[in-house]
Formats: structure tokens, sequence, C-alpha cells
């Protein structure tokens, strides 16, 4: 019996397999496309109407030219500090819980599931929890609800990547530790976190970044200031809403500045995740994330 | 990998028994002793540790179970916060319609006359959802594929990282996007070749001129969940263990033939995770729907007609609400889609955990 009479690859076969590359390779390029699209329009849009005025001044009323968003800003750093003042010191215990002392147990692994869960639930939800659990008490808008919504996202992605960075330091740097007598919460917080820290931290950004850009929450939270504001109390202007707002408003003036604020935020975004990939790159952290 | 090693137990290594030696003391006649290392000199100093050492382990057990807070936190409220239109509706909420006293037209949302009804926006949630997943299912399993098994390495990375940014774009600027760029296009070539090529089917009416609709959302939402897809996708085809591919190729296969037969048939049920997970992300998604769907309540069978979803008509009407009952609805509809997303996640996550779990530590 010789190959001859059983030809093992049929032209059937191999052009199949061709055709198929050259699909993945049409579905790489047609998925690369739109980002490719979306970037080099924000750039296009974006660039020619950022400025000085955009990050100093207040928007100007309909049909004045110029103007900035300074107050969105402001508004937007005032939300992420709040929310980050939230979301970080705890996502990164829940992170420390599942790394350092719930390994393997139910607990650890009911909270792993359930921050992953956390994670796909949608934005506007949590607002609309926020606004019952805050907003109607207090009976207004206010900084302080919008910071609290995006605090609460922020934790399960703080605590998930906390996690993975963590178990990326080697047991025999632990082992040390603890073989010198250090208390065990010692050596979590000196050794452990402090050699995942750069990891940690950049994990902190992205999760920092993703809550940047988030709208929903802030729709009936922080609710969109014209003006300046810095009251807790009060409502507040953040970017992406005003990137919303404006964006849908017929003044081609707003649409200018809302271009331009996406690729203020956009650039943010790409900062952050380039600095995760770079530090996950390299050191004791590779292959992380 | 780290499963295997034994677990640490700080407080039973017995430092806390390293006591002085009591004939130091009792023997002053010895000669004097030589000063003891720093090592030793930290542990002679050191007192108990055992109250911080359990403080400290309650307080991050305590960071865990706020995750479980949170959740039981939302659903109170939006439980709390629906009893008026629960109360008003019932499940009819969620089937029910009304003719309008006016017209004698079919409504299903008249905040005037505080009538509600969830279906246009479950209607409208379902068939983008569906039509996105449509549309970034092959394309995401294709990337996934090619990124793993065909890309020569120097470019692996960039493309992953390019995936990875798509997904880290903000909602609303790809609402932004869409209603700029997307819609224009949709509404001057794509859609006019529809309705002529597929006119037939009722699928596509040209009773629309504005270009906005389901199938303008259906496009976008297809854009946000192909990176989520294709990058879990990456993950399980990762899992699979390289020997099924070597065995399948050395059985004469070519590359498609082990692909299809060594690694996709072995990740399969976790794709379908990635999938249905990417289902979840695009039923909740709010503002980039928002911003292309159109907004009215209504039901139509056209892909090109205006239409609404449970996200957006909760981002465009709550802060305008008229009166409690309107609100109730709203977060009704709120309450209806955290518990879908929280089922539709939670089983997607089972199923990429079946296939990923166990698998070595993912390297780009």
């Amino acid at each position: 019996m010789s190959t001859n009479s059983f030809p093992l690859r049929s032209r059937l076969r191999t052009v199949t397999d061709h055709a198929v590359t050259g699909l993945t390779i049409l579905a790489t390029v047609v998925v690369v496309t739109p980002l490719v699209a979306i970037f080099a329009y924000l750039v296009y849009k974006g660039a020619s109407s950022l400025n000085l005025a955009f990050f100093t001044q207040i928007p100007k009323p309909v049909g004045v030219a110029g103007g900035g968003m300074a107050n969105a800003i402001v508004g937007s750093a005032i939300l992420l500090a709040i929310a980050s003042a939230i979301g970080v010191p705890i996502g990164i215990g829940g992170g420390v819980f599942l790394a350092e002392f719930g390994r393997g147990t139910k607990l650890a692994n009911a909270v792993r599931f359930t921050a992953d869960v956390l994670n796909g639930v949608p934005s506007i939800v949590m607002g609309l929890a926020i606004y019952a659990l805050i907003v109607i008490p207090q009976k207004h808008f206010s900084a302080l609800s919008g910071g609290v919504a995006l605090g609460i996202m922020m934790i399960p992605t703080v605590c998930r990547t906390t996690e993975e960075m963590l178990m990326m330091v080697p047991h025999a740097v632990r082992e040390a530790a603890l073989g010198l007598g250090v208390p065990n919460w010692r050596s979590v917080l000196s050794i452990t976190v402090k050699t995942a820290s750069p990891g940690i931290i950049t994990g902190c950004m992205l999760a920092f970044a993703r809550v940047a850009g988030e709208t929903a929450p802030l729709l009936f939270t922080a609710l969109g200031n014209d003006f300046w504001s810095s009251s807790l109390n009060q409502p507040i202007a953040a970017l992406p809403l005003q990137i919303y707002v404006y964006a849908l408003s017929p003044y081609d003036d707003w649409h200018r500045l809302a271009w331009a604020g996406s690729l203020v935020l956009i650039v943010l975004i790409v900062l952050a995740v380039s600095l995760v990939r770079y530090v996950t790159s390299r050191g004791v952290l590779k292959g992380a994330s | 990998m780290s499963a295997n090693l034994p677990e640490i137990r700080a407080r039973q290594i017995p430092v806390q028994k390293l006591k002085p030696p009591a004939a130091q003391k009792s023997a002053p006649s010895m000669p004097p002793t030589p000063e003891p290392s720093p090592v030793r000199r930290f542990l002679l100093a050191r007192g108990n540790s055992a109250l911080a050492d359990r403080g400290f382990h309650w307080l991050m057990v305590l960071c865990a179970l706020s995750i479980f807070g949170i959740v039981a936190l939302i659903l109170w409220q939006l439980i709390l916060r629906s009893q008026l239109s629960w109360h008003a509706f019932g499940f009819r909420f969620f089937y029910q319609s009304f003719t309008d006293p006016d017209s004698g037209r079919k409504m299903y949302w008249d905040p005037v006359n505080s009538q509600f009804s969830a279906v246009p926006f479950i209607y409208g949630t379902l068939l983008s959802s569906f039509l996105a997943l449509l549309l970034a299912v092959p394309l995401a399993i294709g990337v996934a594929v090619f990124l793993t098994e065909m890309c020569p390495r120097a470019l692996r990375g960039s493309l992953a990282f390019l995936t990875e940014l798509l997904a880290a774009i903000p909602s609303v600027i790809y609402g932004f996007w869409g209603f700029f760029v997307l819609v224009p296009l949709l509404r001057e070539h794509v859609n006019p070749l529809l309705v002529q090529w597929l006119g037939w089917t009722g699928l596509f009416n040209n009773d629309n001129p504005t270009g906005l609709g389901f199938l303008a959302a259906g496009v976008i939402l297809a854009i946000m969940i192909l990176p989520i897809i294709s990058s879990l996708t990456r993950e399980v085809m990762t899992a699979v263990p390289h020997s099924q591919r070597e065995a399948v190729l050395a059985l004469g296969a070519t590359r498609w033939e082990m692909i299809r037969m060594g690694v996709l048939r072995n990740a399969r049920i976790g794709i379908v995770g990635a999938i249905i997970l990417g289902l979840g992300r695009a039923l909740g998604e709010t503002m980039a729907v928002t911003m292309v769907i159109g907004n009215t309540p209504e039901i139509h069978r056209s892909l090109l007609s205006n239409g609404s979803s449970m996200a957006a008509v909760i981002a465009t009407q709550f802060t305008e609400a008229v009166g409690d009952m309107h609100l109730s609805a709203l977060i009704e509809l709120g309450l209806a889609l955290f518990i879908v997303t929280i089922i539709v996640n939670a089983f997607a996550q089972l199923l990429v955990w079946a296939v990923t779990r166990g698998a070595p530590v993912q390297t780009h």
C-alpha cells in the first residue's frame, strides 16, 4: 500500500487550510480597523480643538466661541479621588485576603467568583443603587454619591488584579521573611505586597482609568454642572458626562469641545494600559495579568 | 502552581518561645556573654504579635466580604425602591401592553397616564445584543485562532495589546464615534444596500431616515464586546495542552484540522462561556446604545427602525421622570437587568473556569 493511492494531503484539505488562514487574517484586520478608525478620528477631531483654553476655562454659553472643560476636569479629579479612597484600600485588602489568607478555601473561591460576576454588572445599575442609597435620603444630587458609585465599581477590578500580582510573588520570599521571625502581617505588607507593588499600582491605575471613562453611574448621582463646584454636597461636572451632553447637543462648538475631551480621556487610558503591559513584562511580575 | 506548595502558617512557627536562656541571669559569675546578633536582638525585643496578626487577618477578610456586601446592598436598594411599580403591575410588567385612550393604538410606556410595561425595552435589549453576538462571535474566534495558533510571535504582542485597548475605550466615546461616523456610514452606504438586497425578508424597511436604530446599536455593541470574547477565547485556547495539538498533527492533520479537532473541540465549553460573558456585557451596555438606538419605546420588526433598550431608557428618562411610579418602574427595569446580568455572568464564569482551571499561568 503506497501513499500514492491514499493521498493524505488532498487538494481540498490544503485549500481549506489556506482559506481558513486567510479568513482569520481577514477577521483580525476587520477587528483592528475600527480601533484604528476611532483613534485616527479622535486625534484628527480632538487635536484641532485642544488648546490651553480647554484646560483653563469653563464652558461658554451657546453661541460664544471658545471656552473649555476646566470644571469638568477638576470635577472628574475630585470624583476619582473619592472613588480611589474607597476602591483602592478595600480592593487591595480583598486581593490580599484571596492571595495570602484564603488560598484554596471555599470562602476565597466564593469571593473570587462574586468579584468576577460583579465586574460584569452594568454600571448603570450601580448608579441606580447609589441613587437609591445616597441621593434619595439626601434629596439632592452630589459629588459624594458619584464618587461612591465609581469607588464601588473599582473594588472588584482592584481586588482581582492585586490577587493576580500577589500570586506571582515567589513563595521563597514569604518563607524567608517568616523564617526570620517577622510577624505575618508585617511580612505581607512589607515583603509580599511591596514586591508586587509595581503590579498592584498599575492595576489600580487600570481600574482608575476604567472608571474615569464611566458615564452611566454619574448620570443620576453627580448629575453634571456647568460652573465651578468643589463642594462634595453639590452636583459636580465630570469629563465623560460633559462629553455625553455636548455630543448630543446640536452646536458645533460643543462638539469640538467633546472631541477634545474624548482625546484627553483616551490618552489617559492608553497611558494606563501601556504602563500595565510594561510593568507586567518584566521582573518578578512577568506574565501576570 | 502554588497549590502544590505547603501552606505557610506563621503563627505555628514557634519564634515566640525563643527566650533568653535562664542561665544568663542565675550565673552572674560566668564570663560576659557576647553581644547578641541583630537578628536575635530583634527577636528578643519583639512582643507577642498574635493579636496584630489576627487583627490584620480579619481586616482582610472584612475587605473580601465587602464584595458580598455590595451585591446585597444593590439588590436590597433596588427591591426596596421598585416596590411601588411591583405592587401596581406585578409580573404583568414584563409582558403587558395598553391601548392609548386617545388614539386607540397599542402602547407600552406611558408616563403621563402612569402605565408602564417593559416589553419594548426587553425586545430592544435582546435584539441589539443578539445582533452584536451574530457579528462579533465569528470575528472574535477568528482573531483568537489567528493570535494563538498562526500569528508570528513578533506580531502577537502588539495585536493583543491593540484588542486590549479596544476594551478600554470608554463607552461614551464609542457612542460619540458611532453617532458621528458609524451612523452616517450606515445611513448613506449600508442601509440602502440592505434594503435593496434583503428588503424581502421584512427585516430591513427603509422607513427611518436617521440611520439610528437596532442595527447601529448592534454594530457598536459588536465592536465593544469583540475584545472581551476574543481575549477570553484566547485564554481558553492557550489552556488546551500542547500534547493535544501534537497528537492531531502526528496523525497527519493540516493546521486547520489540528485547530478544529485539537483546540476548538477541547476549548468549546470555555468559548461558549466567553460568548455568554460577551452577551452579559452587551445586555447592560448603556451609553453607546443610548446614543445610537433612537430611544423610542416601540417594537418594530425592521432592524433599521428606532427602538430602545432597558439600560438606555433608564439613562434617558431617570433624571426627568414624572412622578414616583415612573421612577419606580425604571428602577424595576434596573433590578431586572441586574438579576439577568448576574445570572448570565455567573453561568459564563463557571463555563470558563471549567476549562481554564488548573491550566498553566498564561503568558503573553
